[in-house]
Parts: C-alpha cells; sequence; structure tokens
C-alpha cells in the first residue's frame, strides 16, 4: 500500500499538468482530493460533454442565502485534472476536506476570513528565500514553467527527474516553512479530516492512494498522527443540512474569488499556458494582435514578430527560463499598441481575464426553478453568456416580448441578468437591455426556489409576497403594478390592486396618493401595448383620483417654498396622467393626444377636447374643477397658484388670466411670492411664449395694460424670471412680440397671427397625421 | 580645460569600467557592455563587487528592463513622454553604456534638414574633384551605421515630417542609399536608433504610422510618488551645484520637499492629501523644472543669500516656472497660493516669500 500526496497550488496550470503526469504514472486505485465529501456523488458528472469549465462546486443551506460556498475549478486547476483523470480512469474519488455541513453551520460563530489573514503565506516564504521578490513570478518560474523540460530548469532536478521529484521537493519545503507553526482551530479540524480520510482509504482496502490536496497541507498529512488525536479535535462539531451542485462559473470571478485563498489574477494567461500544445508566446501574441484588430487598431505580423522578440529578450535579460506574464504584457504595451495605455488596457481585460463562462450539464442536480428557468432560455433563444451584450426587443414579435417577460420575471425574482437601457426610439414597443450573465445568479435561483417551480410561478409568488409587505410606500406598490405588467403575471395583479386600494384608503397623505397616481394610469394606458389585461385597474385610478381631489385643496396651504415646488411638479404628474386618463375611452378611433408618452408637459390636451360628449363625469373634468376651486383661494404659495392658473388657462378654463396676473403683481404681495406666482405661471420655459401665441398675447396685453409707476414696480420680478430664460429665447420673444405685436394684442386667439397657405400645407399635415396614426 | 557638462561616458567612466570588468555575461555584437550590466549601470547597485554604481534613472525597473531588451532584440526604441520625464538623459545614457559614445546626436527642430539624418556634401570639394566619397559629409546616422554605434535622435516629432520619414529606410533596410556615388552605406552590428519624442508639446509633428511601427515605444512616466520625485530632484541638485562649481550649500530636504510638492500638486489638480481641488496652470512642470528652480535657487542662496537654501529663494523661480501664461496662469497661482498655501502652518515663511515675489 503506498499513499503519495501530491501538493498543489490551486488553480496553477503547472501543477495541474505535474499533477496529470504524476496520476497517470502512479496508476492510484482512489484518488483524495481537497473538497467537500458531500459533493462525491456529483463527480461522475465532470465527465459529461457538457461539462465546461470554470465551474464551481456549491454547497449551501437551503433556505439560507447567507450560508453557501463555493470550490472553483477551471481546466488549469489541478484538482479538475485529478477529477478528470480519475472519471476517465474508472477510478473513485473522495473529497476530503471538512464537510460543508460543519464548516457552513461553524461559520455562523466564526469568521474563517480573518483567520486566513493570520496565517503565514506559505508560497511568499519560498520566494523571498529563492530571492524573488513576487510568490506568484518564482512559483511560475519554478513550477509554472516546466512544461515538458524539467531538466534544464533552475531548481535543479536535472536529469531523470519526474513530476513525483517536483512533489517531494514541494513537500520538503513546505515542511520547512511550516515547522514551528500551530494551525488555528479551523485549519486543524481540516486537517484532521482530511487525514481521517485518508485512513479510511486505508480501511476500505484501497492499495495505491493519490491526494491532491494545497501544497500547504502536506507536512501535516505526511506527519505521522494517531487516529484517537483526530477523532477527539473532530468531535461535537455543528452540522447543517446542506446540498451540494455543479454551477458554472466565470473567468473574472475566479479572479476574485479568493475561497482557497488562493485567487488567481491572470485567469485567462492560465488558460492560455494550460491549453496551448506549444510555443505559448507566440500564440499569446498572436491572438492579442487578432483582439486588436477587431477593434480596428492596425497591427501587423511583423509586430507580432517584434512583440515575441522583445518578450523573449526581456525574459532573457531578467534571467527567466521563458517569458511570463509580466515580461508578454511589456512586448504587448511597446510593441503591438505602441506606447498606448488604452489598447493594453482591452488586451488585458478580453484575454488575461478573459471572460469565459463556464457550463453545466442537464443532468446536474438542480432545483425546478434552475430547471425551469434553462427550458425557458432555450425556448426564448436566450443564451447565459459573461460578456454584457445589447439586446433591442421588438415587442410586436411574439418571440421578442416572451423574452422581455422572462426578463421581467427574473428582476422580479432578484436575478437581474438583464439590465434595462434607454433605448433610443421612443416608441413604446421597444425595449433594450443589456444581458450578463453572473454566477451568483445561479445562488440567487437556488434561493428563489422558495417562491415557486416556474419562473412565472416564482415571480408572482415574490409580487405576492411584496404586496403583502405591510409598510410598502403606495408609490412602490403601484410601481410594482407596472411591473407585474411588464413581467406579464394577471394572476398577481388583482392581489397588489387589492393592496393598493386598502392602502389608499388608510393613506391621508395626498402627496402619497398623487405620486402613486401617474404609474398607474401608465399601466392602464400602456398595459395593452403588450397585450395584458389590465381589468381592475381602472376602478383603482378612479378611486385614487377622486381621493386626490378630495385631499388637495386642504393640502396646498401652509406649504414652506421647498415643498411648494414638489406639491407643484406632483400637480403637473398628475395632471399629464389625467391627460393620458381622459383619453382611453375613445382611443381606438381616435389615437392620443398624449402622444410621446407621460411626462411631456401638461399642454397634450389641446382645444380639440372640449367638445367631448361625456365631458361631465370625464376625470379630466373632475380634476380640473378641483384645480380651478383651489386657483380661486387667495391663501395659496404662489408659485403653486401661479402654475393653476397656468394649467386652467391651458385648458380654457380661465379668462380672466390678466385680471389675476394683475392681482397677483400687486402692491399688496411681497416681492417673492409675486416672483414665485410669475415663475410658476411661465414655467416650462420661454419657448412657450414664442410659440403660443394666446399666452403671449395674455402676458403682453396684462403688461401694456400697466401704469408707468406700476411697470418700474413688476420690472425687477419680470426681469428675474426671464433673465433664467436663454438668450436665444429670449431674443425670439422680442421678434414675435415685434413682428406681430398687433395681431397678438387684437387677436389674443390662437393662431389668429399666423399666414398658412392650406393648400401648401396639406401634404405636411397628412403626413403628421399618419405618423400620429390618425389617417 | 574643464568643460561644462561632460558626456555622460566620461562622467561615469570609472563606473562604466567596473562594470565591464565584472562582466561576464554574452553581449550582443557591437556591446560594450552586456544587457544585465547596462541596466545595472542605469539602474544602480550599491553592492556591485566591484564598487558603488549609482542609479541614473530613478524610476520604475520595467521601463529600463523593456528599454533595453528593445534595443538587445536590434528594434529601434522610441522614448515618448511629456517634458522633464528623463527622456533624454535616459537616452544619453543608453547610449553611452551600450556603445561607449553618446555624442552621435541629431536634434529636432523645426529646421532640420534631410543632411543631419543622411549626409551632405563639402560644397569646395565637390566642386573642384566632382562627387566622391571624400566630398560626402555624414550625418550623425550615417556615421553610427558605418561604426556600429548608437545615434540618437531627440525631439523627433520637432522635425518636419519629410526628414522624419528618411529614418524609415535606415531602420528598415538598415542602409543608407547614396545615389550619387552609386553606393550605399549599410549598417555595421551594433548600430541602432534611440530616438526621443513628447506627445503633449505645442507645434510638434506627429510621427507617420510607418515611422512608428519601426519603434518600439516606451512611455516615460512622472513619477509615481512625492518621496520618489524628491529623490530625484535631490540626487540632481546636488550634482549639478558640483558641476556648476557653486559654494556649498546644503539643499535643505524641507525646501526640496516643498517645491515638488507645489509641483506635484498643481500638475495633478488636486493637494497631496487628496481634499482641495485646485486649478491646473499651462506650463508641464515637470520634474526637470523642479530641478532647475532648485538649482537657480541655490545659485541664489550662494551668491545673494546667507549660504543657506530659504524660501525667498525658490520663491521667484517657482512663480517663473508655474505662471508660463501671464494672464491665465497668474490667477491659477494667486488661488493656489491663497487656498493651499496660506492654509499651512509650517509654510508660512514660503507664502510671504512667494507674494512678495509676485
Amino acid at each position: 500500500m503506498t499513499t503519495t500526496i501530491l501538493g498543489v497550488r490551486h488553480h496553477g496550470p503547472g501543477s495541474a499538468r505535474a499533477v496529470r503526469s504524476a496520476l497517470e504514472r502512479l496508476k492510484p486505485d482512489i484518488v483524495l482530493i481537497e473538497g467537500p465529501p458531500e459533493a462525491d456523488a456529483l463527480v461522475p458528472l465532470a465527465a459529461d460533454p457538457g461539462m465546461e469549465p470554470p465551474v464551481a462546486l456549491l454547497a449551501y443551506v437551503p433556505g439560507d442565502r447567507a450560508k453557501a460556498a463555493f470550490w472553483p475549478f477551471a481546466v488549469f486547476s489541478p484538482e479538475w485534472q485529478a477529477i478528470r483523470y480519475a472519471v476517465e480512469a474508472g477510478v473513485e474519488v473522495r473529497f476530503c476536506d471538512l464537510p460543508a455541513a460543519h464548516s457552513l453551520a461553524a461559520s455562523e460563530e466564526e469568521t474563517p476570513e480573518e483567520e486566513r489573514a493570520v496565517r503565514v503565506d506559505p508560497i511568499g516564504a519560498l520566494a523571498e528565500a529563492a530571492g524573488y521578490d513576487d510568490p506568484e513570478r518564482w512559483w511560475e518560474d519554478a513550477v509554472e514553467h516546466r512544461l515538458d523540460h524539467p531538466a534544464d530548469h533552475p531548481m535543479g532536478h536535472g536529469g531523470e527527474a519526474g513530476p513525483e521529484t517536483v512533489f517531494e521537493a514541494i513537500a520538503e519545503a513546505m515542511a520547512a516553512v511550516r515547522e514551528g507553526y500551530t494551525p488555528d482551530p479551523r485549519e486543524a479540524r481540516r486537517e484532521a479530516y482530511m487525514r481521517r480520510s485518508l485512513r479510511q482509504a486505508v480501511k476500505d482496502g484501497f492499495r495505491e492512494i493519490a491526494v491532491v490536496c494545497g501544497a500547504w497541507h502536506v507536512p501535516a498529512l505526511a506527519a505521522p498522527s494517531r487516529a484517537s488525536d483526530d477523532d477527539r479535535l473532530l468531535r461535537g462539531m455543528p452540522k447543517a443540512r446542506v446540498e451540494t451542485t455543479w454551477v458554472p462559473w466565470t473567468h473574472g470571478r475566479l479572479a476574485a474569488w479568493s475561497g482557497y485563498g488562493a485567487g488567481v489574477t491572470s485567469p485567462g494567461w492560465y488558460h492560455h499556458l494550460f491549453t496551448a500544445p506549444d510555443r505559448p508566446i507566440e500564440r499569446w501574441l498572436a491572438r492579442a494582435a487578432q483582439v486588436l484588430r477587431e477593434e480596428d487598431l492596425p497591427v501587423s505580423s511583423a509586430h507580432v514578430i517584434e512583440a515575441v522578440r522583445l518578450a523573449h529578450g526581456l525574459a532573457t535579460l531578467r534571467d527567466r527560463p521563458l517569458a511570463g506574464l509580466n515580461e508578454v504584457s511589456e512586448a504587448v504595451r511597446a510593441v503591438l499598441c505602441e506606447g498606448d495605455e488604452l489598447p493594453a488596457e482591452l488586451v488585458r481585460r478580453r484575454m488575461v481575464l478573459g471572460e469565459r463562462l463556464g457550463r453545466v450539464p442537464d443532468s446536474t442536480p438542480m432545483v425546478p426553478l434552475q430547471r425551469h428557468l434553462r427550458e425557458e432560455q432555450r425556448r426564448v433563444r436566450l443564451k447565459p453568456e459573461a460578456l454584457g451584450r445589447d439586446h433591442d426587443l421588438d415587442l410586436r414579435k411574439a418571440l421578442d416580448l416572451d423574452r422581455s417577460r422572462l426578463l421581467h420575471r427574473l428582476r422580479l425574482i432578484g436575478i437581474p441578468w438583464g439590465e434595462p437601457r434607454d433605448s433610443r426610439g421612443k416608441g413604446t414597443f421597444k425595449e433594450s437591455w443589456t444581458l450578463e450573465w453572473r454566477p451568483e445568479f445561479d445562488v440567487a435561483l437556488i434561493e428563489a426556489a422558495v417562491w415557486g417551480i416556474t419562473v412565472e410561478a416564482a415571480a408572482t409568488a415574490r409580487v405576492r409576497e411584496l404586496a403583502a409587505y405591510p409598510e410598502a410606500p403606495l408609490a412602490d406598490l403601484t410601481a410594482l403594478v407596472e411591473r407585474c405588467l411588464l413581467a406579464d403575471l394577471p394572476e398577481a395583479l388583482p392581489h397588489v390592486l387589492r393592496a393598493i386600494g386598502d392602502r389608499a384608503a388608510l393613506d391621508s397623505d395626498v402627496g402619497h396618493l398623487m405620486a402613486a397616481l401617474p404609474a398607474l394610469v401608465r399601466a392602464q394606458r400602456y398595459g395593452d401595448v403588450r397585450g395584458t389585461p389590465s381589468t381592475g385597474l381602472a376602478a383603482i385610478v378612479d378611486s385614487l383620483l377622486t381621493r386626490v381631489c378630495a385631499g388637495l385643496p386642504s393640502a396646498v396651504t401652509g406649504l414652506d417654498d421647498e415643498p411648494a415646488r414638489q406639491l407643484v411638479s406632483q400637480i403637473d404628474a398628475v395632471h399629464a396622467a389625467v391627460a393620458l386618463l381622459d383619453d382611453i375611452p375613445g382611443r381606438a378611433d381616435h389615437g392620443s393626444d398624449g402622444f410621446g408618452g407621460p411626462g411631456k408637459d401638461d399642454r397634450g390636451a389641446g382645444p380639440g377636447e372640449e367638445s367631448r360628449p361625456e365631458a361631465g363625469q370625464a376625470p379630466r373634468d373632475r380634476w380640473l374643477a378641483t384645480l380651478r376651486g383651489v386657483a380661486d383661494r387667495s391663501d395659496l404659495p404662489g408659485v403653486i397658484e401661479g402654475r393653476l392658473v397656468r394649467i386652467l388657462f391651458d385648458a380654457r378654463m380661465a379668462d380672466d388670466v390678466q385680471v389675476r396676473m394683475s392681482r397677483a403683481m400687486s402692491l399688496g404681495h411681497p416681492p417673492a411670492r409675486a416672483a414665485a406666482w410669475v415663475e410658476g405661471f411661465l414655467s416650462g420655459g420661454g419657448l412657450l411664449l414664442v410659440h403660443d401665441p394666446r399666452l403671449l398675447a395674455a402676458v403682453d396685453g396684462w403688461l401694456a395694460g400697466l401704469s408707468p409707476e406700476a411697470f418700474v414696480d413688476v420690472l425687477p420680478l419680470l426681469r428675474r424670471t426671464f433673465g433664467a430664460f436663454d438668450a436665444p429665447e429670449r431674443r425670439a420673444i422680442g421678434e414675435r412680440v415685434r413682428s406681430g405685436a398687433s395681431a397678438v394684442r387684437d387677436g389674443g386667439g390662437a393662431g389668429a397671427g399666423a399666414d398658412h397657405d392650406d393648400e401648401r400645407a396639406a401634404p405636411a399635415v397628412r403626413t403628421v397625421l399618419e405618423i400620429l396614426g390618425r389617417a | 580645460m574643464t568643460v561644462l557638462r561632460p558626456h555622460a561616458e566620461d562622467q561615469y567612466a570609472d563606473e562604466l569600467a567596473i562594470l565591464a570588468k565584472h562582466d561576464d555575461r554574452p553581449r550582443p555584437p557591437g556591446w560594450r557592455l552586456s544587457p544585465w550590466a547596462v541596466t545595472t549601470y542605469l539602474l544602480g547597485d550599491p553592492d556591485h563587487p566591484g564598487g558603488v554604481i549609482t542609479p541614473k534613472y530613478i524610476g520604475p525597473r520595467r521601463i529600463v528592463e523593456v528599454a533595453v531588451a528593445t534595443l538587445a532584440t536590434d528594434r529601434a526604441l522610441l522614448l515618448l513622454g511629456v517634458p522633464g520625464t528623463a527622456k533624454t538623459w535616459l537616452s544619453e545614457h543608453l547610449a553611452a553604456a551600450v556603445c561607449g559614445d553618446s555624442t552621435l546626436l541629431v536634434q529636432g527642430t523645426a529646421g532640420t534638414a534631410e543632411e543631419a539624418v543622411r549626409y551632405g556634401w563639402n560644397y569646395a570639394r565637390l566642386l573642384a574633384e566632382g562627387p566622391s566619397r571624400e566630398a560626402l559629409t555624414p550625418s550623425p546616422v550615417m556615421r553610427a551605421m558605418s561604426e556600429g554605434q548608437l545615434a540618437r535622435v531627440e525631439e523627433l516629432t520637432r522635425m518636419p515630417s519629410d526628414v522624419q520619414d528618411a529614418l524609415i529606410t535606415v531602420l528598415s533596410e538598415k542602409t543608407l542609399p547614396i545615389p550619387e556615388l552609386n553606393e550605399e552605406v549599410q549598417a555595421a552590428k551594433g548600430f541602432n536608433v534611440i530616438a526621443t519624442a513628447n506627445d503633449r508639446d505645442r507645434g510638434v509633428n506627429e510621427l507617420s504610422s510607418a515611422l512608428r511601427r519601426r519603434f518600439n515605444t516606451v512611455v516615460l512616466p512622472v513619477p509615481a510618488s512625492a518621496e520618489e520625485e524628491v529623490d530625484i530632484v535631490s540626487r540632481r541638485v546636488a550634482q549639478l551645484g558640483r558641476s556648476l562649481e557653486l559654494p556649498e550649500t546644503p539643499a535643505g530636504l524641507e525646501e526640496i520637499r516643498r517645491v515638488v510638492t507645489v509641483f506635484r500638486e498643481l500638475r495633478s489638480g488636486v493637494t497631496a492629501d487628496g481634499r482641495t481641488k485646485v486649478k491646473s496652470p499651462s506650463g508641464t512642470l515637470s520634474t526637470a523644472e523642479a530641478i532647475s528652480v532648485l538649482t537657480s535657487g541655490l545659485a541664489l542662496a550662494a551668491h545673494f543669500g546667507d549660504g543657506v537654501l530659504r524660501p525667498s529663494d525658490v520663491a521667484a523661480g517657482i512663480v517663473g516656472a508655474v505662471v508660463q501664461d501671464p494672464v491665465s496662469d497668474r490667477v491659477v497661482w494667486r488661488e493656489y497660493l491663497e487656498a493651499v498655501v496660506r492654509e499651512r502652518e509650517d509654510w508660512r515663511d514660503f507664502y510671504r516669500a512667494c507674494r512678495d515675489a509676485g
């Protein structure tokens, strides 16, 4: 019976190569690998053609998000190579680290992170002894870059040195480094468990045992020990119920992850070192040239030749056996990028880090939700990719609509695989997304499994949960309605609506109600663009509006400047929403006035609206009547009153604008209030004055009617408001007043001064109508 | 006769000799030293068996290594960087260490003609004897080619583009044709070109990409930390003081640190503690300028002051270096003075001196 302990550097391509060839020579009948024993049953999956590293073993405590641990493997990880060897050769594999059941349960009481910091850095100590300032580089020179010619390598294993010799040398070196070191309790337990696994393997009658573990642990495993000591150490550890599975991993995470205490900074480079059959430097630089060419940077083969020469020259100058990442990076910067940092950084991101996303086969144990998502991904033909990619969806197409729904549902259950981007077009049928799959989403999926077995069911349950949350602000709930519609969750909608109804009835703050309304109206209006039934919404919107109308009069008094301004913007938002609302019954044959979406100014309600038959009960009229009632009061803050008058003026419900204006500007009011009034009245910028002759006429009429003394009095206030307009706007206003002064003053009505040729305008009008969908 | 400024190979002849004596590693053809020894010469080695080698370039080791490896692989070297980052300094010492001769120099200016890169004619002989090798006046580049030496081209981007492009044949074919004689000069082993250029200044001619391709480019950074810059400045100030035979004046480290701090803060647009934003003036405020401010301050202190470097000695120099544009830079400087310098407790003297200086 022989036991061979192969001490490795986690994620070291040289170690991986050495482990592989050592195993092939040893032909063990069992391989013990550092990792959680719960995952033993998952090992055969490594042979599945659908499995593609980087992948990670995930151990998690079901129902507890904070408790999960990963053991990532890349193709160049020695552990992965050991697993692959064993699976291919039909040899049994056991993981021999402390079971995750213990380590995950323990992590509650003690934090393993801090212990790791205390521990000495073994490789660092060795590298220092060898005269290297950078441990990574030392390891690379001594082990990783050995490739196939150990004879001429600086550690001096000349002649017949096989891979085992390296492991013996590492074991010796580690024994020297660890001399006099006492492992902390957690580490002691881990090593005790490894020894116990080793003894178990001996007891089970295996004759040729190979152990693959971090170099650091080799002395602890090789030293003689007593089973009873280890048993004492391992007694009485807390235990949790743990499940394990394989999840895809990325190179980016490999670089950031320090789960082994050995995160790698350049996974792409290691992957290249491990997979390149020969001439790694030449291949790397040629690929770098390709990467740069893809970005339209001119890089010739001559460049690559010179870069290779420089890399080799540098390696010689630095007395290294082979050019390493440092040398090739210098060559890329000095030759391929001609000293420019930007493309050099591009090469670093694309190649040194690399964005490789692993894959796990379908037969991997998965929660039903994961499985369902896979099916969905296949159905809507969206592949998870690690590199962010932009998608533009056209919601008029069934496939794109399904994609959009899937992405929205995933966002609801906390998996932001797609991030919505601002789409360039204004159309409501277009959506733009950036898709980037991150490994932690798998954890989130497992987490979300409590909500349901399909994505839709989980999202529905999640929405119900959110709606039932008693302290959710009303505005959040109405936003949830929108999200429900986007994600097409008709079953969740009634719950949210009921919650909104209940909450609205209890909420006495009219501000909350007003904040909630626009989202609901949007939902009602745009719901059916996506083919979502939005029944029930109308009733809620109606009751909300009623409450707002009832509450507004008492909400507008006694406000400071800042809250008053806030209220104005809320009034604007509600007004814009109400304009949309009004339009809904006649939509099919009438197109829309608020075309271009909500958030436009209130002028959407154009002149044509007045003649509507159902005017009496229309929400818009109720709203305007409320505003009118409020506007007639004398105790309003200036900015609100100004704004209200303007809204009424635009809706043609205030003919006495000039009177109101004079009153607001008169000496009875303090100047600050008068200024606020003008500000509220003219908000929307000077351009409106240019393009709305009625408004201009009103202002002009008031101004011209002032007595000389009064004019001097209000001049500073006007200057304050007009001074805020852009110079071109001011000029345009001036020109408009000069050119059309008489027409403006006399006519006072819309377009009175305009002079069209109807015949010539007809084609343009037709086109505009067509664009608006009214033709 | 004593020269004002000896060439690098003369000034550091002893160090070069020591390195050559102990150098047992292979030398590329035409090189006086092996690449390893060249690197040591530039970066310095206090523990060299033959005696102390002083550092010539203080900065990242990789810069020097890439530069030496480039020359060793027979590629032309382009040192790029903002003014005052020791480009010329590095190129001179590289040439001195590699071929023991830093004098084959072409200075690029707007008026540099093609003759400076190729060859000219001795017109008296040309008229008397007709075209012949004897009537030809070789340029530094041509001499470097025939002797297998390093040619240095300073301020490559200041040359007119057509003159720059005369280098293309030299660099790619390693020959210099002389059509008048139907001959050519072929470069001997060891020939190479070190060019320096800066990409920040006004009035430069961009390199054509054909020429750019023939160089390996090394970008020289500004000193990474204040400590490093103080080190560079105090070393150079001491050397310059000696060679100008100024009366011995201890260049107070405090004063050096102060000048370096002012320069760094104005250059980076933020104070050393990262708390206050300041405007950057139009000048580059390089390390080289800091050195010259301090050297002139030393001269002032030695000849007109009490022999100790005082804030008043450097104030005028600093103001001169910062205020390049009389209108906008003066505002920047005023702001900096009032907002940053005045607030510093132990900078009182300096503040007063600067205010007096303008």
